[in-house]
């Protein structure tokens, strides 16, 4: 009897059990297909993606390509690098050779507005989805990712002119060159800011060619002629250690103050708020940029578009550097983390 | 032949005298103590380089490779220093890098007989190559903390007279000495006048000239060691940039025949002072960069004409692929 009763209990538990097992969802049992997933892993394995910066070598680039590789090669997608080093030309025959090759995609960064133009539109003729990066050409892509100069150009200013209240209202702008199309766009957003603001002086305009040695040679010159100095507004973090030089020889450190922007990168640019080199760094944080554009070719080659038949931008949100949050760790990215 | 060369000297002298005084009647702030230790100060690196330029010249050579040993050696020691070298061992390593390249430039131009101006131009580009695809992580390589006290070298002063200045003051007096003072240096001219003639008398050519290239080499390193003091980093694309024509500029503007065998470090010194009145005077009158440029050119031009008339190549010595 007691047996029995034991038996039965046990058959009832059972009973429970697998009832309760062909009811729970099916996950334990059979898995439920996602039914988006295979198609987008299938579309980016084995596709190439090419990758024209103006050069390798420097932190923005390095930063970019190692973002790509990062975040496409887990996919099975192969990122390749073509490195002009500073030559227009290089660039144009790099970018021609790349069109041939037919890759699914090409980042490129322009050196100019002109040169790449018409080698874009012909990528793009040919089905090649084009990520412009950075400095864009005046032919619209599928996509443009990087930084806003005007906007860069007005908020240092502004910066510079907050901090010129009740001072001389005497400014400098170092430019970089005069054929990047980054340092004319800056110089319109400063412009923009001085045309409110008729009581800022400019006392000193010029362009260093993105070179700290010659940033700092201006600077001097003009911090002698001009020691009331209130501001100067860099072009980029890279060329103004030069110009923070020539204010801290010049003693002027806290007096002056520098606004400027770059890519972010530590040593380059939190370090050099933390010291006091800079007051301002407007950052176009690399990592995030990179990723936008991964994010990009991702979308782009999942989603079948035609190339050349959607127009968008991703405008860079800046992160504006200053003490307050030079120190915070995740403010600032550094390559050799990135790359790992 | 010397009343030629007094006038071109003379000629730089009066351009830089009607300048300067010009400057400091017209231009309000240029004739301060503060502002003449500023023009000084901005074109010391470019007067330690054409130091170096002039001792290659004036024995008849070329070396473009100034700005590559410029930037790579010092860019080294920066690099190393980051990485966790202590300073004195990324110095002895730059410094020996230095010295096998002048010693390759040398061997080069003095034993295998390649013309100078070939030889430096490749040598550069391959040391700039080799400095940035092995040496460097990015282009500009940054100040790092073991190099504290280091960039007294270039932000420095003494007795208020900024450092930079003061290199450049002693590069010149160790350089005329050599020219002036030493056997060796009676030899750099001999070779840069007749470089035939001069092995013929048993003047030791070959190395000498090897040794020209060592201490050229050198003293480009020194100059890119004070211009990473003075940035707080050496940006080592400066390898792409037009610096070279600067330095070649400083020295025939001052007067350093290009065919050889004439001038000094006074020469280098007067066309260093009238490259820094005028970029000093330019950018006090905020001049934009294009004009700049065209006034810089012009100047060149001019003092390569000059030269030309005044110093005329030797057609007895003369050489394909000599300047």
């Amino acid at each position: 009897m007691t047996f029995s009763i034991v038996k039965s209990l046990k058959a009832a538990a059972f009973g429970i059990g697998a009832t309760a097992f062909a009811l729970s969802p099916a996950a334990a049992q059979k898995g439920l297909d996602e039914p988006f997933q295979q198609q987008f892993t299938a579309a980016l394995a084995g596709k190439t993606v090419g990758y024209i910066p103006v050069s390798m070598n420097f932190d923005l680039t390095e930063g970019w390509f190692a973002g790509l590789k990062k975040e496409l090669e887990p996919y099975g997608v192969k990122v390749i690098v073509r490195d002009p080093n500073w030559s227009t030309n290089a660039g144009a025959q790099a970018l021609t050779t790349l069109i041939g090759e037919k890759p699914a995609a090409i980042v490129v960064h322009n050196p100019d507005v002109q040169t790449y133009a018409k080698l874009l539109k012909r990528a793009e003729d040919e089905g090649i989805h084009i990520i412009q990066i950075n400095m864009g050409s005046v032919y619209r892509s599928d996509v443009f990712v990087g930084a806003n100069w005007i906007e860069i150009g007005e908020k240092d200013t502004e910066a510079v002119v907050n901090a010129c209240k009740g001072k001389s209202n005497k400014i400098a702008v170092v430019q970089g060159a005069l054929s990047a199309a980054a340092s004319a766009y800056t110089l319109k957003g400063v412009e923009n800011v001085l045309a409110k603001h008729p009581e800022i002086k400019v006392v000193s305009s010029q362009a260093a060619d993105w070179d700290a040695a010659k940033a700092k040679a201006v600077t001097q010159t003009v911090l002698k002629q001009n020691p009331d100095l209130c501001g100067i507004v860099g072009f980029w973090d890279g060329m103004d250690i030069g110009t923070a030089a020539a204010i801290k020889e010049a003693g002027l450190t806290g007096k002056v103050f520098l606004a400027t922007s770059g890519g972010g990168e530590r040593k380059g640019a939190c370090e050099l708020v933390k010291n006091g080199s800079f007051d301002l760094d407007l950052s176009y944080d690399v990592p995030t940029q990179a990723a936008q554009m991964a994010g990009m070719v991702k979308w782009l080659i999942s989603s079948g578009v035609k190339a050349g038949s959607t127009k968008g931008s991703i405008y860079t949100t800046l992160i504006p550097i200053t003490k307050d949050n030079a120190s915070v760790e995740s403010t600032c990215w550094n390559l050799g983390d990135l790359k790992k | 032949m010397k009343l030629g060369r007094l006038s071109q000297q003379g000629i730089v002298f009066a351009i830089f005298i009607a300048m300067f005084a010009g400057f400091a009647i017209f231009l309000h702030g240029f004739a301060t103590t503060d502002n003449m230790l500023a023009l000084l100060q901005n074109v010391a690196v470019l007067g330690i380089l054409g130091l170096g330029m002039a001792l290659v010249v004036i024995g008849r050579g070329v070396d473009l490779s100034l700005i590559a040993t410029l930037a790579v050696p010092p860019g080294l020691v920066l690099q190393m220093v980051q990485d966790g070298s202590s300073l004195p061992v990324a110095l002895a390593t730059a410094l020996l890098l230095t010295v096998a390249f002048g010693l390759v430039n040398g061997w080069l131009i003095a034993y295998a007989e390649v013309p100078a101006l070939f030889t430096t131009l490749a040598t550069g580009l391959f040391l700039a190559g080799f400095g940035q695809a092995l040496l460097f992580k990015l282009d500009v390589v940054q100040w790092s903390a073991g190099l504290d006290g280091f960039e007294k070298l270039g932000q420095g002063a003494v007795l208020g007279i900024p450092m930079p200045i003061i290199v450049f003051a002693i590069t010149c007096v160790i350089v005329a000495g050599l020219l002036t003072r030493t056997r060796i240096g009676a030899y750099v001219y001999a070779i840069g006048d007749n470089p035939n003639a001069a092995r013929a008398t048993g003047v030791p050519t070959r190395p000498v000239i090897v040794l020209e290239y060592v201490l050229a080499a050198l003293i480009g390193c020194l100059a890119g060691l004070v211009m990473a003091a003075s940035v707080n980093s050496m940006p080592t694309r400066i390898y792409n940039s037009t610096w070279i024509y600067d330095v070649i500029l400083v020295v025939v503007l001052g007067g350093i025949g290009l065919s050889g065998g004439r001038g000094g470090v006074v020469n280098v010194v007067i066309g260093t002072l009238l490259i820094g009145t005028l970029l000093n005077g330019m950018t006090i009158m905020d001049m934009s960069y294009s004009a700049q440029n065209l006034i810089k050119g012009v100047v060149l031009l001019a003092a390569v004409i000059a030269d030309s008339f005044l110093n005329p190549r030797n057609e007895e010595t003369a050489q394909q692929g000599d300047i």
